[in-house]
């Protein structure tokens, strides 16, 4: 279970505004968060993940503290391990569609599953340069789950997929996560693309700042 | 014709680029992530030889090596080190001189790079030092080749500094871009000809070499 109450304040192109969140996110089951443009979907993800920081608040893991604005405690997302699917999907240049997996994970019959999973076998040697748009996010989506991660975040996960692809993909990643028994919060514009993850659903919007 | 100023020359842009890449890379990494004050200052005073006269920077570092007062004595005296008119003088000269070139080019490759790749690194567990060199440094390798021919280049073709600190000693510090106006001087054109001629082929080679290889991508140190 992850235990969220923070603050940060954004700059939006309405002005400062503070985003805060106050939930509890049920353990080994997924949150599907959605929320207008701008609203700080992928900041809270960030947040969780140990890339940006809140300015006041608590985040809580499993019963461990990651964040702790009070008494100083910052755990970095080396420690916290959550499985990160990028909008940008954030591939490296450098490496091939398998070098990313290890690079993240030496277990080569969890490579070869996940390889199975997205349907890059064959591209295996590829980099991300000769990818379609697709096979990018499926690598994307292969590289947070290459360690096996209990807290997976996803931000717009799908949103290249065709209907096709997505319906196989999320299929299999239904039992995936159910498999590594994991907490999944899946950042999506288009709630209806998820209709067949069972889950909660939160809406983030922000609170119009005072300063 | 004396080749020693030739020899003297490609040491010194050897031990200069070594040194600028072990020193440059961590500095660059620290100068490419956020902004403050230390940093823009640090920054300023790194790209300085760029608009400094070399001869204004020479004759500072003249006087702060001297060894009649201050730092230089204290080497002197201490580690019996000899910063002025001595070849590890010049070495210390080239390495402030070409300084901006070896971390203007890389700086700006690693700002230009997502920082969601270096997330994506520390997400699944790895260090920064990890990511530095498994994914930031492989996707910089155009800006790093740029970054250490440039610096390599400009260390062959340094006078007013070297001149300054090093003086004209044969064999020391009397390097070829010195030989060619000493040999001026004494009106030995052919002399001066023949050093010009291997420097400017020397430096048009690198040059060409790094087009060739970044596929014509080459960035000005001031990007």
């Amino acid at each position: 279970m992850i235990s969220v109450d923070i603050e940060k304040k954004l700059k939006t192109y309405k002005g400062r505004q503070v985003l805060k969140i106050e939930h509890q996110f049920p353990g080994a089951g997924i949150t599907k968060i959605y929320g207008p443009s701008g609203a700080g979907k992928t900041t809270f993800l960030k947040m969780i993940a140990g890339f940006i920081q809140p300015e006041k608040g608590k985040i809580v893991v499993d019963g461990i503290t990651w964040v702790d604005t009070e008494a100083g405690i910052l755990l970095p997302p080396q420690k916290r391990l959550a499985g990160f699917v990028f909008q940008d999907y954030a591939l490296f240049p450098n490496m091939t569609v398998r070098k990313h997996l290890e690079y993240a994970t030496t277990d080569q019959a969890w490579i070869k599953r996940l390889l199975a999973l997205g349907k890059l076998e064959t591209l295996a040697d590829h980099k991300p340069v000769h990818l379609s748009g697709g096979q990018q996010q499926r690598l994307a989506i292969l590289r947070a789950l290459a360690i096996k991660p209990k807290l997976i975040l996803m931000d717009e996960p799908f949103s290249a997929l065709d209907p096709e692809m997505k319906t196989s993909l999320l299929n299999e990643l239904k039992n995936l996560f159910d498999e590594l028994a994991a907490t999944v919060v899946i950042v999506s514009h288009n709630l209806p693309e998820l209709e067949s993850l069972n889950g909660d659903t939160f809406n983030i919007d922000l609170d119009l700042a005072t300063a | 014709m004396d080749l020693n100023p030739i020899w003297l020359t490609l040491k010194l842009a050897v031990i200069t680029t070594l040194l600028l890449l072990v020193i440059g890379l961590p500095l660059a990494w620290f100068l490419s992530r956020g902004r403050s004050i230390f940093k823009i200052i640090l920054e300023a005073i790194i790209t300085m030889p760029l608009v400094l006269p070399p001869s204004v920077l020479g004759f500072y570092l003249l006087l702060a090596f001297s060894p009649q007062h201050g730092a230089g004595k204290w080497l002197q005296e201490v580690f019996n080190i000899q910063f002025v008119f001595s070849f590890q003088g010049l070495v210390l000269a080239s390495v402030i001189y070409s300084m901006p070139f070896m971390i203007g080019p890389i700086k700006s490759a690693l700002q230009g790079l997502p920082v969601s790749l270096s997330q994506a690194s520390y997400s699944i567990g790895k260090s920064k030092w990890q990511t530095f060199v498994h994914v930031l440094l492989p996707n910089i390798k155009p800006s790093l080749l740029t970054a250490i021919v440039l610096t390599f280049a400009h260390t062959l073709g340094e006078f007013g500094v070297v001149l300054m600190i090093g003086g004209n000693i044969p064999g020391v510090t009397r390097v070829a871009s010195i030989a060619v106006y000493d040999s001026v001087e004494q009106m030995d054109y052919s002399t001066a000809n023949a050093y010009s001629l291997i420097l400017f082929g020397i430096t048009f080679i690198l040059v060409i070499s790094v087009f060739v290889f970044n596929k014509y991508r080459l960035k000005s140190p001031l990007e």
